[in-house]
């Protein structure tokens, strides 16, 4: 359904050209959920704005890629196809539920303007479908909620009605960056759990961007880990749990504390900073940051390789040098492997 | 909402005071007295002194003021010294020119600056926008009176289109008004549509790039209906704000258009009520501007929770 081939997003800023997406390619089966994974700075972001091409320009341009979505190219679309392509086929749920509604108009308003820029439907129809959409999505007494103002909802609630907005024209695929970061725990889970039965009932193909491993643990269906504007590893999601094959994805998962291994394993965190986009440091971009980085890694920049079926990584070490390595580090580090 | 209003009405009555006491001190602090202009040059000490007595000027400056303010609570501002009418009589008298030259001013403002603003917001990324921003600076920068003076000289004398100078009454006919009102109506918006072009403009770029434009876009809503919907009902907020002091300012700004297109209106009334030192007009002119003042803002503040449901006022 969607298929991005070597796609480059630049930001051209003050300071210098931004590589924020450098050379990504994936593909989406309909109805599938692919997790992109990826810290603060590492393109996820700019990646899924460019899904439909909502990254303001300027700073973005797109000098080198294509995102075919049902064999159409996205970034050659005129202004009034694209108006057509978002929210009726891919929409998009953001990360800040608390400042993506706009504050001076009524929640009906806003979900009315979903429903009407797609259908035509008289106001009295789209008043009852986005009763219905609100009771899809679980807020209570929609009817009346539909006179708040974003204001009067909770965060969870907002991020609820934004789904219900995302929802609007049953797109095909729903793009969700960070939809849970700005939330609390429980709250999360919910939104998740919201997710997952929209899939089921609607069969829509979910993007999922996010930092958080564990939030794509149980929804994703594949997953895609981003460091510095590139994919650095590509899976299934058992495969980056429990076959990692590339060091930023092995220190991602060490860096997080699981339940069934609590007490046993040491937490080990990352070191140095995501690396300056502008000027990105020579071979592999992670090398400096990388405890099994050697000599090798700072001339080159390894490209995604196979390392199973429908798995793949980047890096110049190979599946068992790496799982010799990982032994020995974490041995060193004082972590006990499962 | 009917609580705050009638508080905030309430809270005009100490305003009113404290620019009651400072008016009334600076007229009479002011070198000049009202026996000696009426009596002429050529007056004797004496009659002075007697019609100084008859006007109450010679006793002590609290009594006066005391007595004058008694007076102004009961509605009763006084009688001229100079004409020998009512003061409220004349304040209303003269008020019909300056509400016309007013509302008419603030039509043009509107009228040019919301599109104008909308406009450079939409060719925000051309070259128009800083020239714009410029040309903004270039409008607040010129003093009203001299743009006045160029703009008498360009279409009343040059070119003559309009009169250079006078007032008909709307009962005269909705032709002579406005024919006598549209420059200098013009010249006394001209500053203002500077500065509520720059502020809604500031204020919707500010609000371009909010996220829930980024929502609205995502939903596939035309970029037009992004900036004249959801862009411009945000950025009206705080243009709202400055747009209650430009109201306020319009009123200032009367007293010298009114002189320069001897326009009969309140300014004019202040103005020669000044020269000659006619106290009690003075005195009730500037308190009704500051009464004026006060409404505007309140006007303003109410304004708000219209535009902005997250203001409640109880």
């Amino acid at each position: 359904m969607l298929e991005v081939n070597n796609l480059h997003v630049h930001l051209d800023t003050p300071a210098g050209l931004v590589k924020a997406v450098d050379g990504v390619s994936f593909r989406l089966e309909s109805g599938q959920t692919i997790g992109i994974v990826g810290e603060s700075g590492s393109g996820k972001s700019v990646l899924a704005h460019s899904l439909t091409k909502l990254n303001p320009e300027p700073p973005a341009t797109y000098p080198k890629g294509e995102i075919l979505f049902e064999g159409e190219n996205i970034l050659k679309m005129d202004k009034k196809r694209l108006r057509n392509l978002r929210g009726k086929e891919i929409a998009m749920i953001f990360q800040d539920p608390m400042s993506s509604l706009n504050p001076v108009f009524k929640i009906g308003r806003q979900l009315m303007e979903a429903i009407q820029t797609h259908q035509k439907l008289s106001k009295k129809e789209a008043r009852q479908k986005a009763i219905e959409l609100l009771i899809d999505v679980g807020i209570p007494d929609p009817e009346r909620r539909m006179q708040d103002y974003p204001h009067q909802f909770s965060g969870g609630m907002r991020q609820r009605v934004l789904i219900a907005i995302a929802l609007a024209a049953r797109p095909k695929l729903l793009i969700a960056d960070e939809p849970t970061t700005a939330l609390d725990v429980t709250i999360q889970a919910q939104i998740i759990e919201l997710l997952k039965s929209i899939q089921k009932k609607y069969g829509t193909a979910i993007i999922m961007i996010t930092h958080d491993l564990g939030v794509v643990a149980n929804l994703a269906d594949r997953i895609l880990v981003m460091y510095a504007g590139k994919i650095v590893e590509s899976g299934s999601t058992a495969d980056i749990f429990y076959d990692t094959a590339m060091p930023y994805t092995w220190s991602l998962l060490r860096s997080i504390p699981r339940l069934d291994a609590a007490g046993s394993e040491r937490l080990l965190h990352i070191e140095g900073h995501p690396p300056n986009l502008i000027h990105p440091p020579k071979g592999c971009n992670f090398h400096p940051r990388c405890p099994f980085a050697r000599d090798a890694c700072l001339q080159t920049d390894p490209p995604l390789a196979e390392r199973g079926t429908n798995h793949s990584a980047a890096c110049i070490l190979s599946k068992p040098e790496f799982d010799k390595e990982k032994q020995a580090v974490a041995e060193w580090k004082g972590v006990l492997l499962s | 909402m009917l609580n705050y209003t009638i508080r905030r009405l309430l809270s005009v009555i100490p305003v009113m005071l404290v620019v009651s006491i400072i008016v009334f001190l600076l007229v009479h602090l002011t070198p000049g007295n009202p026996a000696f202009i009426i009596l002429g040059e050529d007056a004797s000490p004496e009659a002075i002194a007697k019609l100084e007595e008859q006007l109450g000027l010679n006793e002590p400056l609290y009594i006066q003021f005391f007595d004058w303010i008694k007076q102004v609570i009961t509605g009763d501002l006084g009688t001229s010294v100079y004409s020998a009418q009512p003061v409220t009589e004349l304040i209303f008298g003269n008020f019909g020119p300056t509400i016309s030259l007013m509302v008419l001013s603030l039509l043009f403002i509107l009228v040019i600056s919301i599109p104008l603003a909308i406009l450079i917001v939409s060719l925000r990324k051309t070259i128009l926008d800083p020239l714009f921003t410029n040309a903004s600076l270039l409008g607040v920068s010129i003093p009203e009176f001299w743009l006045a003076i160029l703009l008498v000289l360009g279409f009343g004398v040059t070119f003559p289109i309009f009169p250079v100078a006078g007032y008909m009454p709307l009962a005269e006919g909705f032709g002579p008004w406005i024919y006598h009102l549209l420059l200098p109506a013009f010249v006394l918006a001209l500053v203002e549509i500077g500065i509520i072009a720059r502020m809604l403009r500031d204020s919707m770029l500010d609000s371009v790039n909010q996220d829930y434009t980024k929502t609205a876009r995502a939903k596939g809503v035309r970029e037009r209906d992004v900036l004249m919907k959801h862009v411009f009902a945000n950025a009206l907020i705080p243009t709202t704000t400055v747009l209650g002091a430009t109201v306020a300012g319009l009123l200032g700004g009367t007293v010298i258009i009114e002189t320069l297109f001897t326009i009969p209106g309140i300014g004019q009334l202040l103005i020669d009520s000044i020269h000659r030192r006619d106290y009690p007009v003075i005195q009730g002119v500037v308190l009704f501007i500051a009464a004026i003042y006060v409404l505007v803002n309140l006007i303003v503040d109410l304004l708000y929770a219209f535009l902005d449901p997250r203001i409640r006022y109880d």
